[in-house]
Protein backbone atom coordinates (compact mmCIF):
# COMPACT_ATOMS: atom_id res chain seq x y z
CA UNK A 1 0.00 0.00 0.00
CA UNK A 2 2.52 2.25 1.14
CA UNK A 3 4.51 1.21 -2.38
CA UNK A 4 2.10 3.01 -4.32
CA UNK A 5 1.41 6.45 -2.13
CA UNK A 6 4.98 6.91 -2.95
CA UNK A 7 4.63 6.85 -7.00
CA UNK A 8 1.95 8.62 -7.11
CA UNK A 9 3.48 11.43 -5.33
CA UNK A 10 6.46 11.41 -7.47
CA UNK A 11 5.02 11.79 -11.00
CA UNK A 12 2.73 14.76 -12.08
CA UNK A 13 -0.74 14.00 -12.98
CA UNK A 14 -0.85 15.47 -16.33
CA UNK A 15 -2.53 14.61 -19.58
CA UNK A 16 -0.72 13.77 -22.49
CA UNK A 17 -1.05 16.10 -25.58
CA UNK A 18 1.17 13.72 -27.56
CA UNK A 19 -2.01 12.78 -29.49
CA UNK A 20 -3.89 15.72 -29.42
CA UNK A 21 -2.42 16.61 -33.39
CA UNK A 22 -3.03 12.74 -34.28
CA UNK A 23 -7.26 14.07 -33.55
CA UNK A 24 -6.53 16.97 -35.39
CA UNK A 25 -4.82 14.75 -38.46
CA UNK A 26 -7.59 12.80 -38.42
CA UNK A 27 -10.34 15.66 -38.75
CA UNK A 28 -8.14 16.97 -41.77
CA UNK A 29 -8.29 13.92 -43.73
CA UNK A 30 -11.86 13.38 -42.93
CA UNK A 31 -12.41 16.69 -44.62
CA UNK A 32 -10.31 15.79 -46.75
CA UNK A 33 -11.74 12.67 -48.27
CA UNK A 34 -15.11 13.88 -47.76
CA UNK A 35 -14.84 16.92 -49.94
CA UNK A 36 -16.04 16.08 -53.36
CA UNK A 37 -14.66 18.68 -55.80
CA UNK A 38 -15.67 17.00 -59.10
CA UNK A 39 -17.75 14.36 -59.71
CA UNK A 40 -16.27 12.73 -62.68
CA UNK A 41 -13.72 13.64 -65.22
CA UNK A 42 -14.27 15.82 -67.79
CA UNK A 43 -13.83 13.90 -70.71
CA UNK A 44 -15.31 16.75 -73.62
CA UNK A 45 -13.37 20.29 -73.98
CA UNK A 46 -15.44 23.05 -72.00
CA UNK A 47 -14.97 26.78 -72.43
CA UNK A 48 -17.83 27.57 -71.23
CA UNK A 49 -19.76 30.96 -72.88
CA UNK A 50 -20.21 33.94 -71.22
CA UNK A 51 -23.63 35.37 -69.63
CA UNK A 52 -25.21 38.36 -67.17
CA UNK A 53 -28.80 36.65 -65.95
CA UNK A 54 -27.14 34.05 -63.88
CA UNK A 55 -28.63 31.40 -61.67
CA UNK A 56 -26.87 29.61 -59.02
CA UNK A 57 -27.75 25.82 -59.27
CA UNK A 58 -28.14 25.78 -54.73
CA UNK A 59 -28.90 21.96 -54.11
CA UNK A 60 -26.53 19.74 -55.58
CA UNK A 61 -28.07 16.35 -55.14
CA UNK A 62 -30.90 17.70 -57.78
CA UNK A 63 -28.64 18.76 -60.16
CA UNK A 64 -27.97 16.23 -62.75
CA UNK A 65 -25.05 17.27 -65.30
CA UNK A 66 -25.17 17.17 -69.52
CA UNK A 67 -22.01 17.62 -70.81
CA UNK A 68 -21.41 18.33 -74.56
CA UNK A 69 -18.31 19.22 -76.91
CA UNK A 70 -15.22 17.86 -78.18
CA UNK A 71 -13.73 15.11 -76.96
CA UNK A 72 -10.40 15.80 -75.17
CA UNK A 73 -6.85 15.15 -77.05
CA UNK A 74 -6.42 11.69 -75.39
CA UNK A 75 -9.76 10.73 -76.45
CA UNK A 76 -10.35 12.00 -79.68
CA UNK A 77 -8.75 8.50 -81.50
CA UNK A 78 -11.46 6.64 -80.33
CA UNK A 79 -14.57 9.12 -80.52
CA UNK A 80 -13.22 12.06 -83.43
CA UNK A 81 -13.37 14.86 -83.09
CA UNK A 82 -16.96 16.12 -83.49
CA UNK A 83 -18.83 17.25 -80.50
CA UNK A 84 -20.33 14.55 -78.22
CA UNK A 85 -22.26 14.36 -75.08
CA UNK A 86 -21.05 13.20 -71.96
CA UNK A 87 -23.41 11.55 -68.85
CA UNK A 88 -21.97 10.76 -66.01
CA UNK A 89 -18.08 9.81 -66.43
CA UNK A 90 -18.76 8.25 -70.05
CA UNK A 91 -19.91 9.31 -73.59
CA UNK A 92 -23.18 8.70 -74.35
CA UNK A 93 -25.49 8.66 -77.13
CA UNK A 94 -28.81 11.33 -77.14
CA UNK A 95 -31.04 8.32 -77.07
CA UNK A 96 -29.30 7.42 -73.63
CA UNK A 97 -30.65 11.13 -71.98
CA UNK A 98 -34.43 9.66 -70.01
CA UNK A 99 -32.55 6.54 -68.98
CA UNK A 100 -29.91 9.00 -67.33
CA UNK A 101 -32.87 11.34 -66.17
CA UNK A 102 -34.96 8.16 -64.75
CA UNK A 103 -31.93 6.91 -63.07
CA UNK A 104 -31.12 9.96 -61.36
CA UNK A 105 -35.35 10.46 -60.55
CA UNK A 106 -34.86 7.17 -58.80
CA UNK A 107 -31.81 8.42 -56.58
CA UNK A 108 -34.19 11.32 -55.40
CA UNK A 109 -37.13 12.37 -52.92
CA UNK A 110 -40.48 11.46 -54.62
CA UNK A 111 -41.68 15.35 -53.55
CA UNK A 112 -38.10 16.84 -54.92
CA UNK A 113 -38.58 15.32 -58.51
CA UNK A 114 -40.00 18.49 -59.91
CA UNK A 115 -37.32 20.71 -58.73
CA UNK A 116 -34.74 18.69 -60.53
CA UNK A 117 -32.65 21.20 -62.46
CA UNK A 118 -30.57 19.56 -65.62
CA UNK A 119 -27.37 21.67 -66.28
CA UNK A 120 -26.08 21.31 -69.52
CA UNK A 121 -22.61 22.27 -69.68
CA UNK A 122 -22.22 23.11 -73.33
CA UNK A 123 -18.58 24.15 -75.31
CA UNK A 124 -19.78 27.51 -77.06
CA UNK A 125 -18.51 26.57 -80.04
CA UNK A 126 -20.92 24.01 -80.60
CA UNK A 127 -23.59 24.19 -82.89
CA UNK A 128 -26.97 24.02 -82.05
CA UNK A 129 -28.32 21.38 -84.01
CA UNK A 130 -26.82 18.77 -81.00
CA UNK A 131 -28.59 20.98 -78.51
CA UNK A 132 -31.79 21.05 -79.84
CA UNK A 133 -31.79 17.44 -80.34
CA UNK A 134 -30.98 16.86 -76.57
CA UNK A 135 -33.14 19.95 -75.43
CA UNK A 136 -35.95 17.67 -77.67
CA UNK A 137 -34.75 14.57 -75.68
CA UNK A 138 -34.92 16.41 -72.58
CA UNK A 139 -38.55 17.43 -73.44
CA UNK A 140 -39.69 13.97 -74.10
CA UNK A 141 -38.46 12.52 -70.51
CA UNK A 142 -40.52 15.64 -68.63
CA UNK A 143 -36.92 17.34 -67.30
CA UNK A 144 -38.18 20.84 -68.27
CA UNK A 145 -36.06 22.93 -65.91
CA UNK A 146 -32.50 23.24 -67.39
CA UNK A 147 -29.70 25.33 -66.83
CA UNK A 148 -27.42 26.41 -69.25
CA UNK A 149 -24.03 26.27 -67.77
CA UNK A 150 -22.23 29.78 -68.09
CA UNK A 151 -19.57 32.15 -66.53
CA UNK A 152 -19.97 35.76 -65.57
CA UNK A 153 -19.10 37.74 -67.69
CA UNK A 154 -16.50 40.29 -66.28
CA UNK A 155 -17.07 43.91 -67.84
CA UNK B 1 22.52 10.87 -13.29
CA UNK B 2 22.12 8.07 -15.61
CA UNK B 3 19.55 6.23 -13.83
CA UNK B 4 17.95 9.47 -13.59
CA UNK B 5 17.73 10.00 -17.25
CA UNK B 6 16.32 6.56 -17.96
CA UNK B 7 13.34 7.24 -15.55
CA UNK B 8 12.26 10.26 -17.40
CA UNK B 9 13.27 9.80 -20.98
CA UNK B 10 14.19 13.55 -22.40
CA UNK B 11 11.12 14.13 -24.84
CA UNK B 12 9.98 16.57 -27.61
CA UNK B 13 7.23 18.93 -26.61
CA UNK B 14 4.53 17.61 -28.40
CA UNK B 15 1.87 20.22 -28.01
CA UNK B 16 2.42 22.59 -30.29
CA UNK B 17 2.21 19.82 -33.10
CA UNK B 18 -1.84 20.48 -32.50
CA UNK B 19 -1.46 24.20 -33.20
CA UNK B 20 1.08 23.22 -36.59
CA UNK B 21 -2.03 20.95 -37.57
CA UNK B 22 -4.66 23.68 -36.93
CA UNK B 23 -2.88 25.77 -38.79
CA UNK B 24 -2.61 23.53 -41.83
CA UNK B 25 -6.39 22.82 -41.20
CA UNK B 26 -7.47 26.45 -41.35
CA UNK B 27 -5.17 27.13 -44.06
CA UNK B 28 -6.76 24.48 -46.28
CA UNK B 29 -10.35 26.09 -45.10
CA UNK B 30 -9.99 29.63 -46.24
CA UNK B 31 -7.92 28.73 -49.36
CA UNK B 32 -10.50 26.04 -50.86
CA UNK B 33 -13.18 27.62 -52.82
CA UNK B 34 -16.30 25.17 -53.97
CA UNK B 35 -16.60 25.89 -57.34
CA UNK B 36 -20.31 26.74 -57.56
CA UNK B 37 -21.96 26.09 -60.81
CA UNK B 38 -24.05 29.05 -62.15
CA UNK B 39 -26.27 29.47 -65.58
CA UNK B 40 -28.97 30.82 -67.21
CA UNK B 41 -31.90 29.03 -66.19
CA UNK B 42 -34.38 28.37 -68.57
CA UNK B 43 -38.19 25.84 -68.53
CA UNK B 44 -38.81 23.98 -71.61
CA UNK B 45 -41.94 23.68 -72.84
CA UNK B 46 -43.60 19.95 -72.60
CA UNK B 47 -43.15 17.95 -75.12
CA UNK B 48 -46.06 17.08 -76.99
CA UNK B 49 -46.61 14.94 -80.48
CA UNK B 50 -49.44 17.10 -82.07
CA UNK B 51 -48.71 19.80 -83.72
CA UNK B 52 -48.87 22.87 -81.17
CA UNK B 53 -52.40 24.69 -82.27
CA UNK B 54 -52.47 27.64 -84.50
CA UNK B 55 -52.45 30.92 -82.35
CA UNK B 56 -53.95 34.10 -84.08
CA UNK B 57 -50.98 36.63 -82.77
CA UNK B 58 -51.21 39.95 -83.83
CA UNK B 59 -48.20 40.93 -85.45
CA UNK B 60 -47.68 43.48 -83.30
CA UNK B 61 -47.23 41.36 -80.31
CA UNK B 62 -44.44 39.33 -81.36
CA UNK B 63 -40.87 40.29 -81.31
CA UNK B 64 -39.55 37.82 -83.59
CA UNK B 65 -35.27 36.95 -83.39
CA UNK B 66 -33.73 34.92 -86.12
CA UNK B 67 -30.14 33.89 -85.73
CA UNK B 68 -28.66 32.07 -88.80
CA UNK B 69 -26.07 30.01 -89.00
CA UNK B 70 -23.51 32.49 -89.54
CA UNK B 71 -24.56 33.81 -86.61
CA UNK B 72 -26.48 37.12 -88.00
CA UNK B 73 -29.50 38.47 -86.46
CA UNK B 74 -32.21 39.05 -88.20
CA UNK B 75 -34.96 41.17 -86.06
CA UNK B 76 -38.23 41.80 -87.07
CA UNK B 77 -37.36 40.84 -90.43
CA UNK B 78 -34.40 43.73 -90.10
CA UNK B 79 -31.08 42.60 -89.60
CA UNK B 80 -29.75 43.89 -86.06
CA UNK B 81 -26.32 43.70 -83.92
CA UNK B 82 -26.53 41.88 -80.77
CA UNK B 83 -25.23 45.14 -78.75
CA UNK B 84 -28.63 47.12 -79.64
CA UNK B 85 -30.99 43.54 -79.00
CA UNK B 86 -31.50 44.59 -75.05
CA UNK B 87 -32.22 47.98 -75.72
CA UNK B 88 -34.71 47.04 -78.50
CA UNK B 89 -36.40 44.35 -76.55
CA UNK B 90 -37.13 46.77 -73.45
CA UNK B 91 -38.60 49.51 -76.34
CA UNK B 92 -40.76 46.86 -77.78
CA UNK B 93 -42.14 45.09 -74.54
CA UNK B 94 -42.84 48.53 -72.83
CA UNK B 95 -43.84 50.52 -75.91
CA UNK B 96 -43.14 53.84 -74.18
CA UNK B 97 -44.45 55.88 -77.21
CA UNK B 98 -47.48 53.81 -77.68
CA UNK B 99 -46.60 52.86 -80.82
CA UNK B 100 -48.61 50.66 -82.97
CA UNK B 101 -45.95 48.59 -84.12
CA UNK B 102 -45.08 47.15 -81.11
CA UNK B 103 -46.26 45.55 -78.20
CA UNK B 104 -50.18 46.55 -76.90
CA UNK B 105 -49.27 45.63 -73.27
CA UNK B 106 -46.30 43.77 -71.71
CA UNK B 107 -48.69 40.72 -71.14
CA UNK B 108 -49.31 40.70 -74.43
CA UNK B 109 -45.99 40.65 -75.81
CA UNK B 110 -44.34 37.60 -76.83
CA UNK B 111 -41.01 36.71 -78.36
CA UNK B 112 -40.15 34.20 -80.57
CA UNK B 113 -36.63 32.65 -81.21
CA UNK B 114 -35.36 30.98 -83.97
CA UNK B 115 -32.18 29.53 -84.85
CA UNK B 116 -30.33 27.39 -87.43
CA UNK B 117 -29.00 23.93 -86.43
CA UNK B 118 -25.65 25.62 -87.34
CA UNK B 119 -25.59 28.44 -85.13
CA UNK B 120 -23.00 28.51 -82.55
CA UNK B 121 -24.37 27.95 -78.95
CA UNK B 122 -21.97 31.01 -78.25
CA UNK B 123 -24.18 33.43 -79.96
CA UNK B 124 -27.56 31.48 -79.17
CA UNK B 125 -26.85 31.90 -75.59
CA UNK B 126 -25.91 35.57 -75.92
CA UNK B 127 -28.92 36.17 -77.74
CA UNK B 128 -31.09 34.64 -74.99
CA UNK B 129 -29.15 36.11 -72.23
CA UNK B 130 -29.83 39.51 -74.03
CA UNK B 131 -33.39 38.88 -73.62
CA UNK B 132 -33.88 37.96 -70.79
CA UNK B 133 -31.49 40.72 -69.51
CA UNK B 134 -34.24 42.67 -71.17
CA UNK B 135 -36.89 41.55 -68.77
CA UNK B 136 -34.63 41.59 -66.09
CA UNK B 137 -33.84 45.13 -66.37
CA UNK B 138 -37.51 46.00 -67.08
CA UNK B 139 -38.82 43.83 -63.81
CA UNK B 140 -36.41 45.77 -61.37
CA UNK B 141 -37.07 49.06 -62.91
CA UNK B 142 -40.79 48.54 -61.75
CA UNK B 143 -39.88 47.22 -58.54
CA UNK B 144 -37.77 50.73 -58.03
CA UNK B 145 -40.62 52.35 -59.31
CA UNK B 146 -43.23 51.25 -57.35
CA UNK B 147 -41.35 49.80 -54.49
CA UNK B 148 -38.30 51.75 -54.26
CA UNK B 149 -35.94 48.41 -54.16
CA UNK B 150 -34.27 46.42 -56.44
CA UNK B 151 -36.40 42.89 -57.86
CA UNK B 152 -34.73 40.46 -55.85
CA UNK B 153 -35.13 42.51 -52.36
CA UNK B 154 -39.00 42.76 -52.75
CA UNK B 155 -41.35 39.87 -50.99
CA UNK B 156 -42.53 36.89 -53.00
CA UNK B 157 -45.68 38.04 -53.35
CA UNK B 158 -44.72 41.42 -55.43
CA UNK B 159 -42.41 39.59 -57.00
CA UNK B 160 -45.51 37.80 -58.38
CA UNK B 161 -47.00 40.64 -58.78
CA UNK B 162 -44.77 42.19 -61.08
CA UNK B 163 -43.93 38.85 -62.88
CA UNK B 164 -47.98 38.62 -63.63
CA UNK B 165 -47.08 42.13 -65.31
CA UNK B 166 -43.91 41.28 -66.93
CA UNK B 167 -44.08 38.19 -67.87
CA UNK B 168 -41.05 36.06 -69.84
CA UNK B 169 -42.53 34.42 -72.75
CA UNK B 170 -39.98 33.59 -75.02
CA UNK B 171 -41.17 30.80 -77.75
CA UNK B 172 -38.49 28.62 -79.19
CA UNK B 173 -39.46 27.65 -82.45
CA UNK B 174 -37.72 24.10 -84.02
CA UNK B 175 -34.64 25.26 -85.98
CA UNK B 176 -34.26 24.92 -89.77
CA UNK B 177 -31.35 22.52 -91.23
CA UNK B 178 -28.62 25.13 -91.71
CA UNK B 179 -25.30 24.95 -91.64
CA UNK B 180 -24.93 21.74 -89.64
CA UNK B 181 -21.53 20.57 -90.16
CA UNK B 182 -21.25 16.62 -90.09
Amino acid sequence: MGKFQKKRGKAKPTISTASLPDIIFMLLFFFMVVTVLRESEEKVAQSLPEATELTKLEKKSLVNYLLVGKPVQKYQNTYGTKPQLQLGDKFADIKEIPLFIEKHRSKVNEKEIPAIISSLKIDGDVTMGIVTDIKTELRKSGQLKVNYSAKKRVD
Amino acid sequence: MARKRDRNAPEVNAGSMADIAFLLLIFFLVTTTIAVDSGVLVKLPPWSNEPPPEMKLNSRNVYSVLVNANNDLLVRGEPKSIDDLRADTKEFIMNPKKLDNMAEKPTKAIISLKNDRGTSYNTYLEVYNELKAAYNELRNEEANKRYGKDYSYIDRVKQKEIREMIPLVISEAEPTNFGEEN
